[in-house]
């Protein structure tokens, strides 16, 4: 499945969720599912800064395709997160720079976080596509 | 002495309003206060009549526009029980007056400025940077697990060498009521200045800043119903007439020449430039409004709430409720598991608006392990009913968190 499917998928998941609270217990669940990371990879380079909780994200190369594992205290950030694992995770860093991550916008999930958070979302995009970069380029 | 909070609402226009769909239960009031028609009057009314520039118009405007800003400096000082009205300097707010007050102190290295643990970033950082300056350095009153000030340390910590101790009335993180009176009074004995942040205090408790015996006091007008932008530093004139001035410009000098310019006496001295004379007319009209009601009464009303909140809250498992028993304002409080932002985001989505986070105290929540703690604070125009929806609100966001 591309990334754009999988957004896709995502967003139909969402459209059978109208209400707030469905949508909260669903990034709550997503949060929940994503495996914590070990305290030995939560150093402080991954880190991600400006966040009001705290979120941490690994990227490694496995088979020229990024795997991704994040973790944070706050289990809505981390369901969060784990929409764009969901996305990105196994791709190639070409795909993972090239992918257009305006889904989360459509998610309606934005603008139910403060500015702060959403702010975060923006965050985790970027470091996500910087990680990519980086093991491209290794 | 008990008033109908379903009576002021209606004069605070703001708290008609639904978020999310629900009815609004603004319980955010330590970090600022919604505003009655009463205060919005004045600063509309002072646009509508006598804006103008004052001290030094000779119209009819400039009169009414000075007059207007005095007679707020008059009831502010009586307010605050000071000796004279000169003693009452107008600012943008409390950290704009400790700022000011770090700002015109001179230190030498060996010099100790004291803290509380329980401080406001505002009420550290301007005396980090003091000190910095100076070479002086920063000692911490460290508190008991009960959110209360250690007064033995205290007191081991005053010294000949402790030039300034400056300390929060109320904690704006835990609520917890320093014994204000007893601290000036141990501070002054070592030969301390004294600073009193009083932004927590001044919605809930009467001041009398005779009767207190600190050298500075300070608080915002927006923590008391007023506006943003307007806040107070009062100093006992005898230390205020021998410190140099700070900022300089319009108001604050006496005679300029290219050569050298000579400065006003107080109030003025204090402040240069052309001051916020809307917010402190506003923040009269603010004194006016909790004068009206009584302020014991509002007291009276919100530690009702407060009670009612601590205890229905305790009641749900592996709450920690953070500060002494007999908080005032804030009600911190945190849940084994469960992280604070979470909280506020599931509960703002029923309506209800919280602070979470560190509260501008990073310092005291590193003291009691936590990253920070949900806070619920309190308010004359809010009801039984909204701290009911409070606790109902945080044990739907359990459910769903758990």
């Amino acid at each position: 499945m591309s990334i754009a499917e999988k957004q896709q998928q995502i967003l139909e998941e969402l459209s059978f969720l109208p209400g707030w609270q469905e949508r909260y217990e669903y990034v709550i669940g997503l949060g929940r599912q994503l495996p914590a990371m070990s305290d030995k990879l939560k150093s402080s380079d991954k880190l991600i800064k400006g966040c009001q909780s705290q979120v941490w994200l690994d990227a490694r190369a496995e088979d020229g395709h990024v795997r991704f594992s994040a973790d944070s205290d706050s289990v809505i950030t981390k369901g969060m997160i784990a929409l764009f694992v969901r996305v990105l995770d196994g791709e190639s860093p070409d795909a993972i720079l090239s992918a257009d991550l305006s889904f989360i916008d459509q998610t309606g999930l934005k603008e139910h976080l403060a500015p702060t958070r959403a702010n975060a979302l923006n965050l985790m995009a970027t470091q996500m596509k910087q990680r990519a970069l980086e093991i491209g380029a290794a | 002495m008990a008033f109908d909070p379903s009576k002021v609402r209606s004069d605070f226009p703001i708290l008609a309003q639904a978020v999310n769909g629900k009815p609004l239960v603004y319980l955010d009031n330590a970090a600022t206060t919604q505003k009655p028609l009463a205060v919005l009057d004045a600063s509309r009314r002072y646009y509508e009549e006598i804006n103008a520039n004052i001290h030094r118009g000779t119209h009819h405007l400039a009169r009414a526009a000075t007059a207007a800003h005095e007679a707020a400096r008059d009831r502010v000082a009586r307010h605050l029980n000071a000796s004279e009205s000169a003693e009452v300097i107008f600012t943008s707010g409390a950290t704009d007056s400790i700022n000011l007050v770090a700002a015109i102190l001179t230190l030498v290295p060996g010099d100790e400025v004291l803290v509380s643990a329980l401080e406001h970033h505002s009420n550290i950082v301007p005396w980090q940077m003091l000190c910095e300056r100076s070479g002086a350095s920063l000692k911490v009153i460290p508190c008991h697990e009960d959110g209360t000030l250690d007064q033995d340390a205290f007191r081991a910590l005053l010294s000949e060498r402790t030039r300034l101790t400056a300390f929060t009335w109320i904690s704006n993180a835990f609520g917890t009521v320093n014994p204000v009176r007893e601290m000036c009074a141990a501070a002054k004995a070592a030969g301390s200045l004294v600073l009193v942040d009083a932004a927590q205090a001044i919605p809930h408790v009467r001041i009398d800043v005779r009767e207190l015996d600190a050298d500075f006091l300070v608080f915002s007008g927006h923590k008391v119903y007023a506006p943003t932008g307007i806040g107070v530093l009062w100093g006992r004139r005898s230390v205020l007439d021998a410190l140099p001035p700070w900022r300089g410009g319009g108001e604050m000098i006496k005679e300029v020449t290219f050569e050298r310019s000579t400065y006003n006496v107080l109030p003025f001295k204090y402040e240069a430039g052309t001051p916020n004379i809307e917010g402190a007319i506003a923040l009269a009209a603010a004194l006016d409004y909790i004068e009206g009601i009584g302020l014991e009464a509002i007291a009276a009303h919100e530690q009702h709430l407060i009670r009612r909140a601590a205890e229905g809250l305790s009641a749900l498992t592996d709450l920690r409720l953070f500060g002494p028993d007999d908080r005032v304002g804030a009600l911190s409080f945190g849940i084994h598991g469960v992280h604070h932002y979470d909280l506020g985001t599931l509960i703002d989505q029923m309506g209800v608006a919280v602070r979470t986070g560190h509260h501008c105290c990073q310092p005291l929540m590193a003291r009691f392990g936590v990253t920070g703690t949900t806070r619920a604070s309190f308010a004359l125009y809010n009801t039984e009913a909204e701290v009911d929806t409070l606790i109902a609100a945080v044990e739907k966001a359990l459910v769903m968190l758990r």
